[in-house]
């Protein structure tokens, strides 16, 4: 087959290659350039992922790693994308390219992102290695673990040869697939190229303390007959062997045509440019100063430099950032700059606790003054603010930045506006500043502006940082660390886990926590409902499932509201208010059955107190069937929507506020926020409703419906403010969506409406032109969060009856059986406080 | 504010019911399997007519208070938040929210209130509680 003629107006750009590098590449020349076309031809029978999550799919098969937000580039008219189609050849001369399929295109300029493979060490029986590099390998290792778990009934003994960034990740996957594991590393120490010597010893601990075995030292020689086989005659019985010993960059296009480079690759100068005229090369596959680099954040930077070359500009390759991070759960460990100390008169900084398992270690010039480097093994924790100073005067003495020194809290540093804070996406302080001041008053804003934080979201602690100087700058009071196990606020937490898609309390705390050990740092009463409440918007998944139960607070942990004796309150939801005499006869029954207390409560439902633990799931088991739901009293979510009679039966009424009530309802039930949310919808300007007293009041207009935002009860009370007016039905939801979403993205912990648009600045005004102008261009984003909602939202306790797994958690004792699961059972034990009397009671 | 701190065996509340009253003081009660505790989801245990909060830590270790919340007065702490501060294991009581250390039962935020701690041994994979 031919590739479709190309309108001569149009210059093509071919590009090879489908990894980070390509993505990034074609994303920045399609937010560049208008006359351009781009193919791009990948031999993986997929669309460009990200690679450096990979990890993720061992955890889950379904996690596609997906680059960026939404469908990304690939659905522009402007670009053509060819999966599973690998280039054979290029002719520079002739600008054309060859595919295996026998196709041939020509370009104006092509790019070469063929990145790298994995090496494999030249070592009889070596066909039967396997590595880690594509989605396809991870998919074969989970195949071939599990099927080797049933065959052998035992956990598989497998073995990575290679201790260095990668292959401790894919030890790392293969123990979280049940395997067993030993890591054959060369060295004395593990990671040896971005750790010395004392650092990799007490990394080499950490890994065993985990339950690694670690031999070191030797060379495999062979692999034959289940043994991995040692020059000293010895053997290792494997049933598996994962090869991570290196990369080789994909240079083959370039024999005979391009220069290659002394370790391979295809030798580039600072404006990413190979030795033939019109071809560029970019990422793992670029040889720059005779090295290939092996890491993100250089990649991306070649992408945005070629990209900027072909669209007319002067960018240049500044070299590259050797920063890196390992992502294993459990360990941190992070490294920057010249970490081994290398260059002449370098001072070493340095803080060692062997028996806590912390290393820090800064590396400084010789008058002391100069950041040059830095290694971190047990606690990361200063890794995020000092990367950016890399190579700048550091505010004060060096060792009082590493955390484990000093007990204070470190010097605050004032970045200088060219530092760089994100790597990922090349963003500095002075691009995060300038958004600022340009009116993105939080996370979820810079982000939305900026790039900051959306790759591998490590530089967020950072980044909140500048933007609370700034703001602060500017006069605003802003809130911070949420307690002494994350350095982030909510809000920082919510951007942090929403860029990484982090699913579990243990990997947030790897990832973010200080410490990042989650052996030690197990978070706390405040911090762990923050995170339930983060995932559980982001994921929309049963909320007690997995490590998620024990975060929950104390209702969320029961499903119930837990009242000051020990026993638990029961609110089904009515909507609206608005119940059948058959309903309410099954919560009189139950009422009855159970000796519950009954009272109506102020949100137009009825509350049933007095349930043991135990009594709740078959409490809910006939509610359920009687066509229940969950009215989520207990959660930080929208509790309910007080309605007015409306104009079906109220003479005055110009709107159905019932229906719409039950709509909204219905809409964002279960959505979990940082602090409960109350809406009204009064059918016309009398209020009945007192709408305005909520967090969103709508009130019916002769026109359609005036939305009202920012209302509360409560001990300081609020009157909600006019968002917008006259709107239609759709238009109605459409702007509620983006308020609540901007709302759960952007408020702090427990900050009701109210006072999350008080300390927003710019107030309402800013609120009124996210939602109704879309003035940060993130309103899809925000009705998206709803629509998924929408998909994922199940009843909870319909969801707790199924699983007999789930109805675990409601046993009053771990060791006897059932007790006070019938109604009204005469108790040996007490299992509440003195019982509180209906007054009035006969 | 501040209710001293009660020990659930001599508080009013704690009426004991399944304990046979000849048994040997301290003696190593088996509580359940460890598989049956999910680590860092606290759970109540009747022990010797006791109730306890048994909570499993990420090493595996086991660890025992009084499920008596001595500030509420109720059985609930079993059903707080397992946590650290600065590194170390704590509870969380879930209807006041003080924090007790889980090592030594003393409250962290309020110094007149304390839980009574147990010995917990996890043999052949049972967790053993040593109460009267
Ligand atoms: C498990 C793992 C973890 C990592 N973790 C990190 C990390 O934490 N931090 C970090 O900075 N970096 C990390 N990296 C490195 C990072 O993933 C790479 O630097 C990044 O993928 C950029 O590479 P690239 O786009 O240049 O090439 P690649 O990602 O290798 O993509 C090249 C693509 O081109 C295709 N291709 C090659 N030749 C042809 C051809 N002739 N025709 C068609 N298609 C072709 C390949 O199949 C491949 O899909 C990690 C890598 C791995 C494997
Ligand atoms: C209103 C709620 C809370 C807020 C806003 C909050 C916030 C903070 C902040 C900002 C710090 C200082 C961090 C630092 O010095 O680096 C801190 C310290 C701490 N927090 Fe929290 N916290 C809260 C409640 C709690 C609770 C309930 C616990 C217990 C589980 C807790 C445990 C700790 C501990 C142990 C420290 C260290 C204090 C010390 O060094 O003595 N916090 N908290
Ligand atoms: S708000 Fe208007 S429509 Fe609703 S009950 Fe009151 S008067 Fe009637
Ligand atoms: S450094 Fe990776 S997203 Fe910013």
């Amino acid at each position: 087959m031919t590739v479709r003629p190309i309108r001569p107006t149009n210059r093509t750009v071919a590009v090879v290659g489908g990894g980070p590098a390509a993505h990034r590449l074609v994303e920045a020349l399609l937010a560049r350039g208008d006359d351009l076309r781009v193919s791009l031809f990948t031999e993986e029978p997929r669309a460009p992922y990200d690679r450096v999550a990979l990890s993720r799919r061992f955890l889950d098969a379904t996690d596609d790693l997906p680059l960026g937000s939404g469908s990304g580039p690939w659905d522009d008219p402007r670009v053509s994308l060819r999966t599973g189609c690998r280039v054979t050849a290029i002719d520079p001369a002739a600008r054309s390219l060859t595919t295996a399929d026998g196709s041939t295109l020509g370009w104006d300029d092509l790019v070469l992102a063929t990145g790298s493979d994995a090496a494999r060490p030249a070592i009889p029986g070596a066909g039967d290695l396997e590595v880690y590099r594509t989605i396809d390998d991870v998919d074969r290792l989970r195949g071939r673990v599990a099927e080797l778990a049933t065959r052998l009934g035992r956990p598989p003994q497998t073995a990575v040869i290679g201790g260095g960034l990668l292959g401790l990740e894919a030890a790392g996957g293969l123990r979280a697939l049940g395997a067993d594991v030993t890591v054959v590393h060369s060295r004395p120490w593990v990671m040896n190229a971005q750790l010395d010597e004392f650092g990799g010893r007490t990394l080499n601990r950490l890994l065993r303390d985990q339950g690694y075995v670690l031999r070191l030292g030797e060379r495999p020689s062979a692999l034959e007959g289940g043994w991995l086989r040692f020059p000293s005659g010895e053997g290792l019985p494997v049933d598996l062997v994962v090869a991570a010993t290196g990369i080789t960059a994909r240079d083959e296009l370039g024999a005979g045509v391009l220069q290659i480079g002394p370790r391979g690759g295809f030798v580039i100068d600072e404006t990413c440019a190979t030795s033939a005229p019109h071809v560029w090369a970019i990422g793992e596959a670029a040889s720059f100063g005779g090295e290939c680099m092996g890491l993100v954040a250089p990649a991306n930077t070649m992408a945005e430099v070629v990209a900027d070359r072909l669209c007319g500009g002067s960018g240049t390759f500044p070299g590259f950032d050797t920063a890196a991070k390992l992502k294993l759960a459990g360990l941190d460990v992070a490294s920057f700059g010249d970490g081994l100390a290398s260059a002449r008169g370098a001072l070493e900084v340095v803080y060692a606790d062997p028996t806590g398992g912390v290393y820090q270690k800064l590396v400084v010039s010789e008058d002391a003054r100069t950041l040059l480097g830095g290694v971190f093994v047990g606690d990361a924790g200063p890794y995020a603010a000092l990367r950016p100073m890399l190579g700048r005067e550091l505010p004060g003495e060096a060792g009082a930045f590493l955390s484990a020194a000093g007990n204070g809290a470190p010097p605050d540093l004032a970045l200088p506006d060219e530092a760089q804070v994100c790597s990922c996406r090349d963003v500095s302080a002075g691009d995060l500043r300038r958004a600022v001041c340009g009116g993105c008053p939080d996370l979820a804003g810079l982000k939305a502006c900026t790039g900051v934080g959306t790759q591998c979201g490590s530089c967020l602690p950072a980044a909140q940082k500048v933007m609370e100087r700034q703001l602060v700058e500017l006069g605003v009071e802003v809130s911070t660390a949420l307690c002494e196990h994350f350095a982030l606020s909510r809000s920082g937490l919510f951007e942090a886990v929403r860029s990484t898609r982090l699913t579990t309390f243990g990997e947030i705390v790897t990832r973010f926590g200080t410490p990042a050990d989650s052996a030690v740092n197990l978070g706390c009463d405040i911090c762990k409902p923050v995170a339930a409440s983060v995932l559980a918007t982001l994921h929309g998944e049963y909320i007690l499932d997995g490590d998620r139960g024990g975060l929950q607070d104390t209702n969320d942990r029961a499903l119930a509201n837990l009242q000051k004796d020990g026993t638990y309150s029961v609110v089904p939801r009515i909507p609206a208010g608005e119940i059948t005499p058959e309903k309410l006869a099954v919560i009189a029954e139950v009422a009855r059955d159970y000796g519950l207390y009954t009272k109506i409560t102020g949100a137009q439902r009825i509350d049933l107190f007095g349930a043991t633990l135990e009594q709740l799931p078959p409490i809910w088991r006939r509610l359920v069937d009687a066509g229940f739901e969950s009215g989520q009293a207990y959660g930080k979510a929208l509790r309910n929507v007080k309605s007015c009679a409306g104009s079906t039966w109220c003479r005055y009424g110009v709107q159905d506020s019932v229906a719409m009530a039950v709509r909204l309802e219905e809409r964002y039930r279960g959505l979990r926020s940082p602090h409960k949310m109350k809406f009204g919808v009064s059918g016309c300007a009398r209020e009945c409703a007192e709408a305005r007293g909520k967090d969103v009041g709508v009130i019916a207009t002769s026109e359609g419906w005036n939305l009202y935002v920012g209302g509360n009860g409560g001990a300081t009370p609020a009157h909600a403010v006019l968002l917008a007016k006259d709107l239609d039905d759709e238009t109605l939801l459409r702007y509620i969506d983006r308020y609540v979403v901007y709302y759960i993205r952007t408020a702090e912990r427990l900050q009701r409406t109210a006072r999350w648009m008080e300390e927003l600045p710019g107030g309402i005004d800013h609120v009124q032109d996210v939602v109704v102008q879309d003035s940060l261009g993130i309103a899809a984003d925000l009705e998206r969060v709803v629509a998924d909602h929408l998909q994922t939202y199940r009843d909870e306790w319909a969801a707790t009856l199924e699983d007999p797994e789930r109805l675990r958690r409601f046993r009053t004792f771990v060791n006897a059986p059932a007790r006070s699961a019938e109604p009204a059972g005469a108790d040996s034990v007490v299992l509440s406080g003195p019982r509180i009397p209906v007054r009035g009671e006969r | 504010m501040t209710l001293t701190a009660t020990h659930p065996a001599s508080a009013p509340h704690a009426v004991t019911g399944t304990a046979t009253a000849s048994e040997p003081p301290a003696a190593w009660h088996p509580v359940c399997p460890l598989d049956r505790l999910e680590p860092l989801w606290a759970e109540a245990a009747l022990v010797a007519g006791e109730q306890l909060a048994v909570v499993r830590l990420p090493s595996d270790e086991v660890v025992a208070v009084s499920h008596w919340d001595p500030y509420a007065n109720a059985p609930v702490m079993a059903r707080g938040i397992v946590g650290s501060r600065q590194g170390r294991p704590t509870l969380t009581s879930p209807l006041h929210k003080q924090v007790y250390d889980l090592a030594t039962g003393q409250c962290l935020t309020d110094p007149a209130l304390r839980l009574v701690t147990f010995p917990v041994r996890v043999r052949d994979r049972i967790v053993e509680v040593r109460a009267a």
